[in-house]
């Protein structure tokens, strides 16, 4: 059964119920129960979009058409495919783990946190389920307002410095975007992506687009060397938060390059898919080494997720590359379709181990790696769990992590064996830096006494952790389920690249 | 000579309506005592909302323009939404003010009554159709503003600014009046339409250089009227040295104003010359974005800040103008409307934090400020995102308006002169922000609210529209550029 209007509801639901829970500012423990229950309310009804989407009907499901703004032809319009409904259902599940997994950490104006949760989960729905080119802005930059305020209310010692460089760097690159969204306005008198993937465009003026929408696409992502704001910002991030940015907000940029970048400047796209595959390449093997040498564990945990996010922007242009100069349309779309699973799985994951470094947190307040050790002794749960999610990082097959990367590394070897070898001695590194750091926080010796004194995960832990770890699980052991939601998307998004605009 | 026709005394009703409520409102004051003095409050807001009722009841129907006393003076489209702007923001003037006014026993009638000539000037400027008619308006305006920043007569810091205001205020009226009079020279009229007839230089018109050297006087005294770099030396002065209330005055009312004077002056009167001052707005407009979004990041205090933010926000108003079209004024007004209502809700929060005695002028003044009243640091942080431009705000539409407008009339660097500057702008909107969600307050007491219950809902009202113009900004938009449809 699903909701009229579902993707409207979907959107306002979190955010009108941000504002109720706003309002509970004199009784934290209402404000928390209110949040979950909203957030639960959203993840039943975004489960409508599962049951409701017809698997072999049109591509754009959901579909809502209202007119906004008259001067501007642009409108209220809302549809999803099956890559927009994966990522809206990621964002709903993640977003009720997030609730619960500040449930305790947060102490201090629970109602602002969980309000502005809540209105981030709002904006991030509107984000993955619009079709216009001026909401989907609109909602691109809203989400930044309760991130910063997360960011900055609630983080560790430097989050004036995180949030505010956060802030003006996604800024900075998203109001190029805005240009060239004008740009196209003007040269097609509409706001509908549709129109402007079908705008006749020369070569020069593809080039220019592409790279306004790169500034702000890769900025999100983040690629290489755009990434330095993403260690800064998930270092001083409540978890909560950093779950948010790692497992959602930086998928909104791999979202842009096939939503923007693929249909609207598709001969620029092939024409500098080199310099993107080089680009994700580096974020891959030499963020990989960075990673390797960090000695806070949410620092090594958010290189690791420029590391994975790179086999998302390597995916989706090796693809190009394929279609163009291969003609090897099945290979194209393996590659997409890992990206995107890549994508989802990436969001489970890196959510999940931001989330094991909240627990530790709460115990010692500290992040420093070599102030761990030996936890296995203690907390028998906690080392399980933190195990998996560690196995799934490095991409073992079972894992979710395996799922996409190997989609990847299987489709870019009928493009080239040299970039598939780049991109496969990913899984020496990765393995190095998740299974040393699991070595030193998890195994050996009890460090100290402190250590021995860490209380295993109570019970609501232990529900956020399972939850994360049951779609790990599912998503590795059985994928098709989650590929032939998206398949339809994956094929027309590969067909649109067969035809030259110039 | 001008015949008398008794028709034209309806066209300007509203204007003989605020003329003789004022004059009563004068004699009532006479006899009030100070502890009356909310007569004269309510009265004004009263004589205001009277005003506003008869500008949008006579209002010209679209692309119809009502000329009264041998053309002197116009109604039409545009005259009627900066009239019924400016009438909205001074009654918020009044609102906002009365608490803060009366805590520093400023609540004078003259208050009241400098306003109200203040708003007479300006419905006259916005109405003018005649070089004589903008001037007495401007005048009056102007004498109305030099008084109120000197309202407060013990201060240094509030004469030093009337002074500075008033010397560079006449030279500037005065560059204005030698502009026009060579425009006369040039043209032998003083009527707006009949120097729009002949005043362009395509044809071979005798006068070339001396109706460019009156152009440029224009734009000096308009530039000098709106604070635009680099004639925006007064700006943060008085900003800063006139009580907030008069403060909230000059950025709200005065700008919507000089908004109707540029576009009388120039599309008016030399729209034949459009080519050539839209150059020189393109240039005040990137030297404004420049100078005053980089400026305002050195400021400590909050009022000094603002003002700097006025003068890269009237760079994006100038944008506008660049185009020359209706659109372009549309999209322009569009933004100073806008403007108006950030600026009214920032300052209507800054003197909701100052209390007797006390102004809340430096920006470390708003520390924790969430955690003394989280409803407006709520409030203030919506105006400060919307100053910023950061969607879903009211403010992004505006600027979303505007580069359009300046990416359509081909000048595509201007635009990415401006973004660039809203992006280094950010910062100092954000640390705003900063201080009062991430400090810790300097003072921990809950805030003070004002007495009035008005006072407190019109501020939440002018805040959330910030947020729900976000959404449904589409009317206001439509009417803006139905105004200039007269224009085509």
């Amino acid at each position: 059964m699903t909701v009229p209007n579902i993707l409207s509801v979907l959107i306002w639901l979190p955010i009108v119920g941000g504002l109720a829970v706003f309002a509970c500012r004199r009784n934290a423990d209402a404000a928390r129960w209110l949040a979950l229950l909203v957030t639960l309310a959203t993840f039943i009804v975004s489960l409508g979009l599962l049951t409701g989407f017809v698997p072999d009907g049109p591509l754009m499901q959901f579909v809502e058409n209202h007119a906004w703004i008259t001067a501007l032809k642009s409108n209220y319009a809302l549809a999803a495919d099956g890559i927009a409904i994966a990522l809206i259902v990621l964002t709903t599940f993640t977003t009720i783990l997030v609730v619960v997994a500040s449930w305790g950490p947060i102490r201090e104006r629970v109602s602002q946190y969980m309000a502005a949760t809540l209105l981030l989960e709002g904006f991030l729905i509107g984000v993955f389920s619009t079709t216009d080119a001026l909401l989907f802005y609109v909602f691109f930059e809203a989400m930044l307002i309760p991130m910063f305020i997360i960011i900055g209310v609630w983080g560790g010692p430097r989050r004036v410095y995180a949030t505010l460089k956060f802030f003006i760097y996604t800024f900075f690159g998203s109001i190029f975007m805005l240009i060239a969204l004008i740009y196209l306005h003007l040269k097609t008198g509409e706001f509908s992506l549709a129109a402007f993937a079908a705008a006749p465009l020369s070569m020069t003026e593809q080039a220019w687009l592409f790279f306004a929408f790169f500034a702000g696409f890769a900025i999100k992502v983040p690629m290489w060397p755009v990434h330095t704001w993403l260690p800064d910002a998930h270092v001083e991030a409540p978890t909560g938060g950093s779950i948010t940015l790692a497992a959602i907000m930086l998928k909104v940029g791999g979202y842009g390059f096939i939503r923007f970048s693929l249909p609207i400047t598709p001969d620029a796209s092939i024409e500098y898919a080199w310099v993107m595959v080089a680009l994700s390449l580096i974020a891959i093997i030499y963020v990989g080494y960075v990673a390797l040498a960090q000695e806070d564990m949410k620092k090594l945990v958010a290189y690791s997720s420029v590391c994975h996010m790179g086999f998302v922007t390597l995916g989706v242009f090796i693809a190009v590359a394929l279609v163009r100069m291969d003609g090897n349309l099945g290979a194209a779309r393996l590659a997409t379709q890992g990206a995107m699973v890549q994508m989802i799985s990436h969001g489970v994951v890196s959510g999940a181990m931001f989330a094991c470094i909240g627990v530790m947190y709460d115990r010692l307040h500290t992040r420093t790696i070599t102030e761990y050790g030996g936890l296995a002794n203690v907390m028998p749960w906690f080392a399980a769990f933190m195990v998996m999610f560690s196995m799934a990082n490095t991409g073992l097959p079972g894992t979710s992590g395996f799922v996409g990367e190997f989609m990847i590394i299987l489709a870019s070897f009928q493009h080239s064996p040299l970039v598939a070898l780049a991109a496969a001695f990913t899984l020496v590194i990765s393995a190095g830096y998740t299974l040393w750091l699991v070595k030193r926080i998890i195994y050996g010796e009890i460090k100290n006494e402190k250590v021995a004194a860490m209380p295993d995960l109570n019970i609501r832990e232990w529900v956020v952790l399972a939850a994360f770890a049951a779609a790990v699980i599912g998503i590795g052991v059985y994928p098709k389920p989650l590929t032939d939601l998206m398949e339809p998307a994956v094929q027309q998004l590969v067909q649109q690249l067969t035809t030259a605009k110039v | 000579m001008i015949e008398f026709n008794p028709a034209d005394l309806r066209v300007i009703a509203p204007e003989l309506f605020l003329l003789c409520s004022t004059f009563a409102i004068l004699l009532i004051d006479l006899f009030l005592k100070p502890a009356q003095r909310p007569v004269t409050h309510w009265l004004s807001v009263l004589a205001l909302v009277v005003t506003g009722c008869l500008v949008a009841t006579g209002a010209p129907s679209t692309g119809e323009v009502i000329s009264a006393f041998d053309g002197m003076f116009l109604r039409d489209g545009m005259a009627t939404v900066l009239k019924l702007f400016v009438l909205l923001t001074i009654g918020m003037v009044f609102i906002y003010s009365r608490s803060y006014l009366r805590e520093r026993r400023l609540l004078i009638g003259e208050f009241y009554l400098l306003l109200l000539f203040a708003a007479l000037g300006m419905m006259l400027m916005v109405s003018a159709g005649n070089l004589v008619t903008v001037f007495l308006g401007l005048e009056l305006t102007a004498l109305s503003s030099y008084a109120l920043v000197a309202l407060n007569r013990d201060s240094p810091l509030s004469s030093e600014a009337a002074i500075k205001f008033f010397v560079l205020g006449a030279l500037a009226s005065g560059l204005l009046l030698y502009g026009m009079s060579m425009l006369y020279g040039a043209t032998g009229s003083l009527d707006l339409a009949a120097i729009h007839a002949v005043a362009d230089f395509s044809s071979n018109s005798p006068h070339r250089s001396l109706l460019a050297i009156g152009m440029a006087f224009l734009i000096v005294g308009i530039a000098f009227e709106f604070g635009a770099a680099p004639f925006h030396m007064w700006l943060p002065d008085v900003y800063h040295g006139a009580p907030t209330a008069v403060t909230l005055f000059i950025s709200s009312a005065s700008k919507l104003a000089a908004f109707g004077l540029a576009y009388r002056l120039l599309e008016g009167a030399l729209g034949g010359m459009s080519p050539d001052w839209t150059m020189m707005l393109a240039a005040l407009a990137a030297l404004s974005l420049a100078v005053g979004n980089v400026i305002a990041i050195a400021q400590t205090n909050i009022k000094r800040m603002l003002a700097y933010s006025t003068i890269s926000h009237i760079g994006f108003v100038l944008l506008g103008f660049v185009n020359g079209t209706a659109i372009g004024f549309g999209a322009a007004m569009f933004y100073i409307v806008c403007y108006a209502l950030m600026s009214t809700a920032a300052f209507g929060i800054i003197m909701v934090m100052a209390r007797a005695g006390f102004e809340a002028e430096e920006i470390d003044d708003f520390k924790g400020l969430n955690q003394r009243n989280p409803w407006y640091a709520g409030m203030m942080a919506l105006a400060m995102f919307s100053l910023a431009g950061v969607p879903p705000l009211f403010g992004f539409f505006a600027k979303l308006m505007v580069l359009k407008v300046v990416i359509d009339a081909g000048y595509l660097w201007l635009a990415l002169v401006a973004i660039v500057f809203a992006i280094i702008g950010l910062f100092y909107y954000l640390r705003v922000v900063k201080v009062m969600y991430f400090d810790a307050p300097q003072d921990a007491s809950p805030l003070e609210l004002p007495r009035d219950p008005i006072n407190r809902w019109l501020l939440s009202l002018n805040g959330l529209a910030l947020l729900v113009m976000g959404m449904a900004w589409n009317p206001l938009l439509e009417w803006c550029n139905r105004a200039f449809e007269v224009i085509g």
